[in-house]
């Protein structure tokens, strides 16, 4: 069956307009390698790197404390939005009545439309003055533990929503097995379904890491950003992508070859992040395969929601 | 009669695709025009001078003035290569990159140090300065004040305003300490110290409102008159940097910015004047 010309000539424009977006995917990779390979080949991986001291008028580019950085304050965002994010997803998919879910489940998924610099502006407002004059906490409230709460709260959506399509993706005979095995619905909850939908919250999880790697705005308003490995929660840190943000306005020569070091940094973590939350998923595929009716439609639906429709890793590296 | 698959697809791809052609083509030619509308003086470099610069070119009624913000460093790059009618510096320039051009200060401003309105301290030394910043003394009951540590806050590394802070506080051996905060916005810097009572930090003179106080640096503190003067240290100049002396219009922009009105536009808006010469 021989296609008409009008149709060859739009699928051909179609596929145009669908190839620029990965060649502007492949440009801007060969950009931050271009620009930031030089410095890190001068400077040697290893001391850019694992280097601790970053001070771009002397010459010196050690990221070291900004990996830490990053490091710390995702850690302490998993920390406290874990535990609440599996809950959540938990309650909503298991256990809410549907007519408290069609409130709370659209309600969690808005808080991922909340622009970054309003948590920044809530956090300063409200987190720093509340840790700074509580006795409990002290320092200048600038801190990892101001930027790890207002990150915890920003993955939330993203652990929350890809969690519960893993958990309702999950066969219900699954459930009506343990249920007639004489399971009560928590045991059920905790011996048969978490574990059946393991994957795909494990999924949701590293996607919340590179969504709390690649925050910045909101860390830039509320970490403190001192070039320092940090001892306590209570330190200022800076993070990768801030040490970007904060110093391209006047960054020029080496020193901007080194923040676009910085970015490819972040741009490995971020691929890292990416390929491990795929392989999570692609793993579900193969604990599921029982032989029964339904399971089919449920793999599918699987794919669909928790597979595919993850949101993109890390764009927000560069705003 | 039934549709093949192909025929459907092909119903909503041809408008489609027709749209996405329509929307490329004003796409390509808009950008062209631009070329041709230069003209008139043109600014170029120092991101600090950009908002005067601004205000000068929109009271200036002897012709057009485009300002292009883009560092001091690009300033006088602009300047040596002639792209730019007037490079822009807020720095003193280096001895090799002086070479072949002409200074004309255009204003000055004062970089205040800012702590808390309730901070009993009114005044330090630029020695005591440079021990705060370095982290030798982290405690106001050091110099006299509360016993809290101090909250130090600086601009990130590249900023104009950091540089000059380095250079006339810290000297070109001591550093300012690690464990500084950083924020990379001047009104942001302000708005900490307004909310930290045991906070200090440096903002460009403008910036100064009632929220915060400036500290008299060596007994002199930062006003119009000190900072024209010179006799407040800590300030830079704001240069306008031509290869050769300016001519034409160029000459007669100069000559509008230098003037009693062009300066009261300066003053307005928070920068010292330069003495008439």
């Amino acid at each position: 069956m021989s296609k008409r010309l009008p149709d060859r000539v739009a699928a051909r424009i179609l596929l145009g307009a669908a190839s620029s977006a990965i060649a502007i995917l492949a440009l801007i990779t060969v950009f931050i390698f271009r620009e930031g390979l030089p410095v890190i080949i001068d400077r040697g991986p290893l001391s850019f790197i694992a280097g601790m001291r970053w001070a771009p008028s002397q010459g010196e580019y050690g990221l070291l404390p900004m990996i830490a950085g990053s490091a710390v304050v995702t850690a302490g965002a998993l920390l406290l939005g874990l535990p609440l994010g599996i809950a959540c997803a938990i309650t909503l998919a298991e256990m809410a009545p549907p007519r408290a879910r069609t409130v709370l489940k659209p309600t969690i998924e808005l808080l991922a439309g909340i622009p970054s610099v309003v948590y920044g502006f809530i956090g300063m407002e409200v987190l720093v003055p509340f840790i700074r004059e509580n006795p409990a906490f002290g320092g200048a409230g600038y801190s990892a533990l101001a930027a790890s709460v207002i990150l915890a709260v920003m993955v939330l959506p993203t652990i929350v929503g890809i969690s519960i399509d893993a958990i309702e993706a999950v066969p219900h005979s699954f459930r009506e097995g343990s249920r007639a095995l004489g399971a009560t619905q928590w045991q059920t909850i905790a011996g048969v379904v978490l574990p059946a939908a393991r994957s795909g919250i494990v999924a949701g999880v590293i996607l919340g890491i590179g969504r709390a790697v690649g925050e910045t705005m909101a860390v830039i308003m509320v970490a403190g950003n001192s070039v320092r490995m940090p001892h306590s929660l209570l330190d200022p840190v800076r993070t990768l992508t801030a040490n970007i943000a904060l110093e391209m306005g006047y960054a020029s020569g080496a020193h901007a070859q080194a923040l676009f070091a910085t970015g490819i940094v972040l741009f490995i973590i971020s691929l890292a992040l990416n390929e491990l939350a795929g392989r999570a998923r692609r793993r579900r595929r193969v604990t599921q395969t029982v032989p029964e009716p339904t399971l089919t439609t449920a793999e599918t639906r699987a794919e669909l929601l928790g597979g595919d429709n993850a949101p993109p890793l890390g764009r927000e590296h560069f705003a | 009669m039934s549709l093949t698959p192909h025929a459907q697809t092909a119903r909503w791809i041809r408008p489609l695709a027709t749209l996405l052609c329509v929307l490329a083509v004003p796409c390509c030619t808009s950008s062209r025009g631009k070329e041709s509308e230069r003209g008139g003086v043109v600014l170029a470099g120092s991101t600090s001078i950009q908002p005067f610069a601004e205000q000068w070119a929109e009271a200036y009624h002897g012709g057009r003035v485009t300002v292009q913000a883009g560092g001091s460093t690009a300033g006088i790059k602009a300047a040596h290569d002639g792209t730019a009618d007037f490079g822009m510096s807020s720095r003193e320039l280096h001895a090799s990159e002086a070479e072949g051009l002409v200074q004309t200060v255009v204003a000055r401003d004062g970089i205040a140090v800012i702590v808390h309105a309730s901070n009993p301290i009114h005044q330090l030394s630029l020695a005591q300065l440079r021990a705060i910043y370095n982290g030798e003394i982290s405690n106001w009951r050091a110099l006299g004040g509360d016993d809290a540590p101090i909250t130090v806050i600086t601009r990130e590394e590249g900023s104009g305003t950091r540089d000059t802070f380095q250079e006339i506080v810290m000297g070109a051996r001591v550093e300012i300490a690690s464990n500084a905060l950083v924020t990379a916005y001047s009104g942001g810097l302000r708005k900490m110290v307004a909310e930290d009572r045991h906070a200090i930090g440096y903002v460009t003179f403008s910036q100064l409102d009632n929220r915060v106080h400036a500290i008299a640096l060596d007994g002199i503190l930062p006003t119009e008159v000190t900072i024209a003067s010179r006799a407040y240290r800590l300030q830079r100049p704001f240069l306008f940097l031509t290869r050769g002396a300016a001519t034409g219009s160029a000459a007669a922009f100069l000559t509008f910015v230098l003037s009693i009105e062009g300066q009261a536009i300066a003053r307005a808006e928070g920068l010292a004047p330069v003495s008439a010469p």
